[in-house]
C-alpha cells in the first residue's frame, strides 16, 4: 500500500512569489468551498437557533411561545444528577461497547484473513448485523432473542442450565451493550480486515521462515501495523456509538430504574416527555462544549492517525 | 494546538449566519401559523386532503384504515384521507409540537382524554359540540358513553369524539381454577385474587396472575394506579403535596410488586399489554388484570383460550370499584384547514353506521368497543361478543374520572393526573416502579424517588393546569 | 485450495494432514463464528413466515406452516415509504458525492493550509446530539416550508453523512501516488486530465466504498424522518416503527417489515463488499 506522507509539499511552502501564492490559494480553496459552505449553512444555522433557544423557556405542552429564561436552562443542566448520571452512562457503554467491538473485530478479521472454504459467505454472514436497520435489529433482539419467556437465546442455552433469564431485567445494561457490539462489530471487523490485508506478505514470510512463533508474529509485526486502523476504528465507532438510542428506546426504556437512560434518551426524554425544548438545548450545547474539549485532546492522543504532525 | 485557529474560523462562521439567525429567531417566538399540506384553501372547505394522526393499533391499522381507503373515499370522492401511524410514544411528540406550534400537519388527530381537556384550555382544539354536532343531530352525541363523552370534554362541550373506550378488568382461565378448586366471584377483591394466584402459581410454567411491569403511564402505572386508588392511596392531596410515600401508597406497591415477584410472570419488567396478552393466549398465566379490549384481541388471535376465559371486574379493597377509563378519540386541531372535511371522517369513524360496516367485514366480535350504548344494545353484537359485552358495559359506566380516589383530591383521571406534567412525571415514576419490580432497587427507594420526582413542581405550577 | 497430489512420502504427508486439518479447524471456526452472527437476523426472517399466533412460542417453533399474510400486508402498505426512502437515500448520496470530491481533493492532492482546521471542523458537526437540536430544526423547517418535504430529508442526510465521506475520499486521494501526478504535471496535462486519468481510476473503488456508506446510514436513518416529517416523505424505517402497536401483537408483522425494509440495503452491501473491503482498506489510515 503506497504511504502518501504529510501533503504540505515543501515545494508549495514557501518558494512561490507571494501574488500567486494568493491566487494558488485561493485556486486551492475553492473546490472545498462548496462542501465548506453546505456544512456551514445546513449544521451551523440549526447549532445557533439551538443556542438560542437553550437561553428560552420554551415547552411544547405549554400554550404560549418561547420567553426568555437567561442562564436558567444552563443552571438546570449543571445542577441535575440525572444529567449527570446519563453523560456517565453514555461515556461508560460506548467505551465498553467500542473497545469489546474492536477486540471481536480484530479477531473476526484474523478469522476472516485465513483461507477457508466459504469465507466469502461467512465475511457476507458477519457483515449482515451493520445492514440491519438499528430500530428492527432492536425489536428484534428485544422481543423474539430476548423475551424471558419466548426468546430464542434462552431457548438455545438451555441444554446449558439457563432457565427463562429475563434478560433485559436482570442484565439490562450488559444486554443493551452486547446488542451495540453485535451490530458495530462488522464495522470495526472490516476497518481491522482491510490492514490485514495490506500487510506485506513477504515480511510475515521472512518472519515464519526465521522460526518466529504465530504470537509472537502478530505481537510484534502484526499488531504495530494494525495501529491506525484500530485507532480509526475506534474513533469512529465513539462518534457513532455515543449517539445512539434506539437500542435504550425500544428495548427497555431506559431502565429499570435509569439502568441504561443514556445521555441521548435522558435528552430524548426531555424532549418527548417533558416538552422542554428550551432545557434540551441547553444539554445540548454543554454536550458539544464537552466533546469538543475531550476530542480535542484524544485526537492530539492519536495524533498519527490524521497525520496532524508536521511531515518529518 | 489549532485551537485558537479553530475557533476564529467558528466565530467567522457564527458573524455570517448571525443575521439568518435572528431572522428565524424573531419569528418563532410568535407561534404563528406556517405551511401545511391543504389542497384546497379556506376553513371551512369540505374537499381536500385529510391527514389523520393515529396510534398503531389493530383496530385502526386493520380495520379503520382499509375501510376508509373502500367506503369513505368512495363515498366522498373530493377527500383524500391521509394516515400518519405511530407508536403510542411517538404519536404523543408529533401532536404536541404540531398543536402548540400550529404547523397544522395534521387536520385530526388522535388524543385521550388526558390530552383532551388540556388541549382545549389552551384552545388547541375545536369545539366539537358548538361547531358540528349542534347542527349535526344524526351524530347522536347522547348515545356515547357517559363516562368517556364527559373525560372528553371540557365546560360541557365534546372537544373530541371517541373511537374506542376501555376500562380494566380481570381475566381468568376457566379449566385452570377449576383445577385448582378456585371460584372467581363477580367483583373479587384484591387479597382474593392474590390468594387464588400463590395456589394457581406454578413456577416456570404458569404464571398465577400477569401483570404489567413496562415502565410507562400508560403500561404499569396504569395497572398499578388502579390499585394505588383502590387501596385509598392518590398521587397528590388537595393542596398539591405528593402522596407517594404516604402508608396508603406504600401498602399498594408494595402489594403490587409482591405479587408480581410471588406469582407473577417472569421478566415482568418488561411486559405490557402486547407480551401479557401473548402470555395469556398461550396459557403462560391463569389470571390476567388489563384493559377490557383484550378481550376483542384474544377472540381474534387466541379462540382457544378465549372460550375458556372468565371475566370479573376489575379487583377493589377500599372503594366499590377501581377500573381505569381511556379512549383513544379524534379531534380537530384549532384553526387547521379543510376542517369541514376533516369532521366529515371524523363523525363517519366514530358513527354507529361505522360499526356495521366493522361487523360486515370483520365480525361483530371485531367491532370497536366502548364507546356507543346503541352498539350494547345490539342484539347481533350481544349474541357474538355477550362474553365480554357486558362486563365491559358496566365497568365503563361504573368509572368516574372526577372522583378516582378515597379521598378528595385536586386532579381528575383515574390512571392518570390530568395536568402538563404528567406525561414526563408518569414515566419516571413508571420507571422507578419498573426497577422495584425488576428488584434493582427496594420499593421505599423507588418511592422515595418517585416521591422527589413529584414534589419538584409547585401548587402554583400544577393546579396551573387546572 | 486444491491439493495437489504429490508424492507420497512421510513427512508431506504429515504436512498435508495439518494442512488439511487445518483448513478444516478454520471452516469449522469460520462457519461457527459466521452462522452465530447471523442467527437473530435468520431468526427474524423465519418469523416472519409465521401467522401472529405462533409467531412467539415456547419452545420456538422451526417447523410450521408458512404463510405471506404478514409479506402480503407488508407490500401492500409500504409503497410511498419505499420510494422516499429511495429517493432521499439516492437524493443525499449524490449531493455528498458531488460536494465531497472536490473538498477531498482541496484537502489532499492540492491542499488548503488550514487542512486540519477543516478535517476537525467537519467532524465537529456530529458532535452535537441531534436529539438537542431537533427542537430547533422543526422551527427552522416549519419556517422555511420544508417540514414534510423529501428535500429537507435530502438536505439533512447530505449534511449527516459528508463529513465521513469527506475524511474517506481524502484517505482514498492520498493514495494516488506523487509520482504519478508529478509524471501527469510534466506531460503538462491539465486539473481535468489530471484528475480523470490519474487521480479518478484509483480513488474509484474508494469512491463505491463511501456512497456504500452514505447509503447505509442514510436508508436506516429513522429519528429526523420520524420528527420532521409526516406522510409526504415518510420513509421506510418510519413505516417499520409504525408497525408497533400499543394494543396488539406484532412480532410477525414487525419482522415481516424488517425483511423487507432490510433487503435492498443487504443485496448492496451483499455485493459490493469486495469494494467495501478494499475502500476501507484503502486508506482510511494515512
Amino acid at each position: 500500500m503506497a504511504v502518501l506522507e504529510d501533503v504540505t509539499s515543501p515545494a508549495a511552502a514557501g518558494l512561490r512569489p507571494r501574488r500567486a501564492s494568493q491566487r494558488e490559494r485561493w485556486q486551492r480553496r475553492l473546490p472545498l468551498l462548496p462542501a465548506l459552505i453546505y456544512t456551514i449553512v445546513v449544521t451551523q444555522v440549526p447549532f445557533l437557533v439551538t443556542l438560542w433557544y437553550s437561553f428560552q423557556n420554551y415547552f411544547w405542552n405549554q400554550p404560549g411561545g418561547a420567553t426568555w429564561a437567561g442562564v436558567a436552562n444552563y443552571k438546570e443542566v449543571f445542577t441535575d444528577p440525572n444529567f449527570r448520571a446519563a453523560l456517565v452512562r453514555s461515556v461508560t457503554m460506548t467505551a465498553i461497547a467500542v473497545i469489546v467491538a474492536m477486540f471481536l473485530g480484530v479477531l473476526l478479521a484474523l478469522l476472516l484473513d485465513r483461507k477457508f472454504l466459504g469465507r466469502g459467505v461467512v465475511r457476507t454472514l458477519l457483515i449482515t448485523p451493520f445492514l440491519i436497520m438499528p430500530a428492527a435489529a432492536a425489536l428484534i433482539w428485544s422481543g423474539p432473542m430476548l423475551d424471558p419467556n419466548f426468546g430464542l437465546l434462552n431457548w438455545l442455552l438451555e441444554p446449558f442450565g439457563v432457565h427463562h433469564v429475563a434478560w433485559l431485567t436482570t442484565h439490562a445494561y450488559g444486554s443493551v451493550i452486547v446488542v451495540m457490539v453485535w451490530e458495530w462489530t462488522p464495522f470495526m471487523t472490516l476497518i481491522v480486515l482491510a490492514g490485514l490485508q495490506g500487510q506485506a506478505q513477504d515480511i510475515l514470510e521472512a518472519a515464519k521462515v526465521d522460526g518466529a512463533s504465530a504470537w509472537a508474529t502478530f505481537r510484534e509485526l502484526t499488531l504495530p501495523h494494525l495501529r491506525p486502523y484500530i485507532e480509526l476504528g475506534i474513533l469512529l465507532g465513539s462518534i457513532y456509538l455515543v449517539n445512539v438510542f434506539d437500542q435504550v428506546r425500544l428495548m427497555t426504556n431506559g431502565g429499570p430504574g435509569t439502568s441504561t437512560t443514556t445521555l441521548p434518551f435522558y435528552l430524548y426524554q426531555q424532549l418527548d416527555y417533558a416538552f422542554n425544548v428550551g432545557g434540551t438545548a441547553a444539554a445540548g450545547v454543554v454536550t458539544v462544549i464537552l466533546t469538543i474539549i475531550i476530542a480535542s485532546f484524544a485526537l492530539r492522543m492519536f495524533a498519527r492517525v490524521f497525520q496532524f504532525e508536521e511531515a518529518k | 494546538m489549532t485551537s485558537t485557529r479553530f475557533r476564529k474560523r467558528r466565530l467567522a462562521a457564527a458573524a455570517c449566519v448571525a443575521v439568518a439567525v435572528t431572522a428565524v429567531a424573531a419569528c418563532s417566538s410568535g407561534g404563528s401559523s406556517g405551511g401545511g399540506n391543504s389542497a384546497s384553501s379556506g376553513n371551512n372547505s369540505s374537499t381536500g386532503t385529510v391527514t389523520v394522526a393515529v396510534v398503531s393499533n389493530p383496530l385502526i391499522t386493520g380495520q379503520m384504515i382499509p375501510l376508509t381507503q373502500s367506503v369513505f373515499e368512495k363515498e366522498n370522492p373530493g377527500i383524500t384521507v391521509k394516515f400518519a401511524t405511530y407508536t403510542e410514544g411517538d404519536l404523543r411528540a408529533a401532536i404536541e409540537k404540531d398543536v402548540s406550534t400550529h404547523s397544522n400537519s395534521f387536520n385530526a388527530i388522535m388524543i385521550g382524554p388526558y390530552e383532551a381537556p388540556l388541549f382545549a384550555k389552551n384552545g388547541w382544539l375545536d369545539d366539537l359540540s358548538k361547531n358540528y354536532i349542534a347542527s349535526d343531530p344524526s351524530y347522536d352525541a347522547s348515545d356515547l358513553l357517559s363516562p368517556v363523552a364527559k373525560s372528553l370534554s371540557y365546560n360541557g362541550d365534546l372537544y373530541a369524539v371517541p373511537f374506542y373506550g376501555e376500562s380494566s378488568m380481570l381475566y381468568y382461565n376457566k379449566s385452570m381454577l377449576a383445577a385448582a378448586g378456585i371460584t372467581m366471584p363477580e367483583h373479587p377483591t384484591w387479597t382474593e385474587v392474590a390468594a387464588a394466584a400463590a395456589k394457581l402459581n406454578q413456577p416456570g410454567k404458569v404464571a398465577g396472575i400477569c401483570l404489567r411491569g413496562l415502565a410507562g403511564w400508560g403500561d404499569n402505572m396504569a395497572s398499578l394506579d388502579t390499585v394505588i386508588n383502590t387501596y385509598g392511596g392518590e398521587w397528590y392531596d388537595s393542596s398539591w403535596k405528593a402522596q407517594l410515600t404516604s402508608p396508603a401508597d406504600e401498602q399498594a406497591v408494595n402489594f403490587y410488586v409482591n405479587l408480581l415477584k410471588n406469582d407473577g410472570e417472569s421478566g415482568a419488567s418488561n411486559d405490557s399489554f402486547n407480551q401479557l396478552l401473548t402470555l395469556y393466549g398461550q396459557g403462560k398465566c391463569a389470571m390476567w388484570y388489563d384493559s377490557t379490549v383484550a378481550a376483542t384481541s384474544l377472540a381474534t388471535t387466541y379462540p382457544s383460550v378465549y372460550s375458556q376465559t372468565g371475566y370479573a371486574f376489575a379487583p377493589v379493597d377500599k372503594t366499590t370499584s377501581s377500573g381505569w377509563l381511556w379512549s383513544w378519540s379524534l379531534g380537530i386541531p384549532q384553526g387547521v384547514s379543510n376542517q369541514s372535511a376533516a369532521w366529515k371522517f371524523v363523525s363517519w369513524a366514530t358513527s354507529k353506521q361505522y360499526d356495521t360496516l366493522v361487523a360486515q367485514k370483520y365480525g361483530w366480535s371485531a367491532v370497536p368497543p366502548g364507546s356507543r350504548t346503541s352498539l350494547y344494545n345490539n342484539p347481533n353484537y350481544q349474541k357474538a361478543a355477550g362474553a365480554f359485552a357486558g362486563i365491559t358495559l358496566q365497568s365503563i359506566n361504573g368509572t368516574d374520572p372526577d372522583h378516582p380516589t378515597l379521598n378528595p383530591v385536586p386532579y381528575v383521571g383515574i390512571q392518570y393526573v390530568d395536568i402538563p406534567q404528567f406525561e414526563t412525571l408518569g414515566l419516571q415514576v413508571g420507571q422507578q416502579i419498573a426497577g422495584a419490580i425488576a428488584g434493582t432497587e427496594s420499593v421505599t427507594q423507588a418511592l422515595q424517588n418517585s416521591q422527589g420526582y413529584a414534589s419538584v413542581y409547585t401548587p402554583s405550577e400544577l393546579s396551573g393546569g387546572n | 485450495m486444491t491439493a495437489t497430489e504429490a508424492p507420497v512420502t512421510a513427512p508431506r504427508r504429515g504436512r498435508r494432514i495439518r494442512e488439511v486439518s487445518g483448513l478444516a479447524g478454520w471452516t469449522v471456526l469460520g462457519w461457527v463464528v459466521g452462522i452465530a452472527f447471523f442467527i437473530p437476523v435468520l431468526w427474524m426472517v423465519i418469523t416472519a413466515f409465521k401467522p401472529e399466533s405462533a409467531a412467539e412460542t415456547w419452545p420456538p417453533k422451526f417447523t410450521f406452516s408458512p404463510t405471506l399474510s404478514e409479506f402480503r400486508l407488508v407490500f401492500s402498505g409500504m409503497g410511498p415509504y419505499i420510494e422516499h426512502s429511495a429517493i432521499a437515500t439516492i437524493g443525499s448520496t449524490v449531493v455528498v458525492l458531488v460536494l465531497g470530491l472536490p473538498a477531498a481533493y482541496a484537502l489532499s492532492i492540492r491542499p488548503v493550509r488550514k487542512w486540519r482546521d477543516t478535517l476537525f471542523f467537519f467532524i465537529s458537526t456530529k458532535m452535537l446530539p441531534i436529539v438537542a437540536a431537533i427542537g430547533p430544526l422543526y422551527v427552522i423547517a416549519l419556517k422555511t416550508h420544508l417540514l414534510d418535504s423529501i428535500w429537507l430529508l435530502i438536505i439533512l442526510y447530505a449534511a449527516m453523512n459528508l463529513p465521513l465521506a469527506v475524511w474517506m475520499l481524502r484517505s482514498f486521494m492520498l493514495e494516488v501516488p506523487g509520482e504519478m501526478l508529478e509524471a501527469a504535471r510534466l506531460d503538462g496535462a491539465g486539473r481535468v486530465r489530471e484528475i480523470t486519468e490519474v487521480i479518478m481510476p484509483v480513488v474509484l473503488p474508494g469512491l463505491v466504498s463511501t456512497a456504500l456508506i452514505c447509503v447505509i446510514f442514510a436508508w436506516n436513518e429513522l429519528f429526523l424522518a420520524l420528527n420532521l416529517t409526516v406522510t409526504n416523505a415518510a420513509t421506510m424505517p418510519m413505516f417499520l416503527i409504525s408497525s408497533v402497536p400499543q394494543e396488539g401483537l406484532y412480532i410477525a408483522h414487525l419482522s415481516a417489515a424488517a425483511t423487507v425494509a432490510s433487503v435492498p440495503v443487504i443485496i448492496v452491501g451483499w455485493i459490493a463488499q469486495r469494494s467495501l473491503v478494499r475502500g476501507l482498506a484503502m486508506g482510511a489510515i494515512k
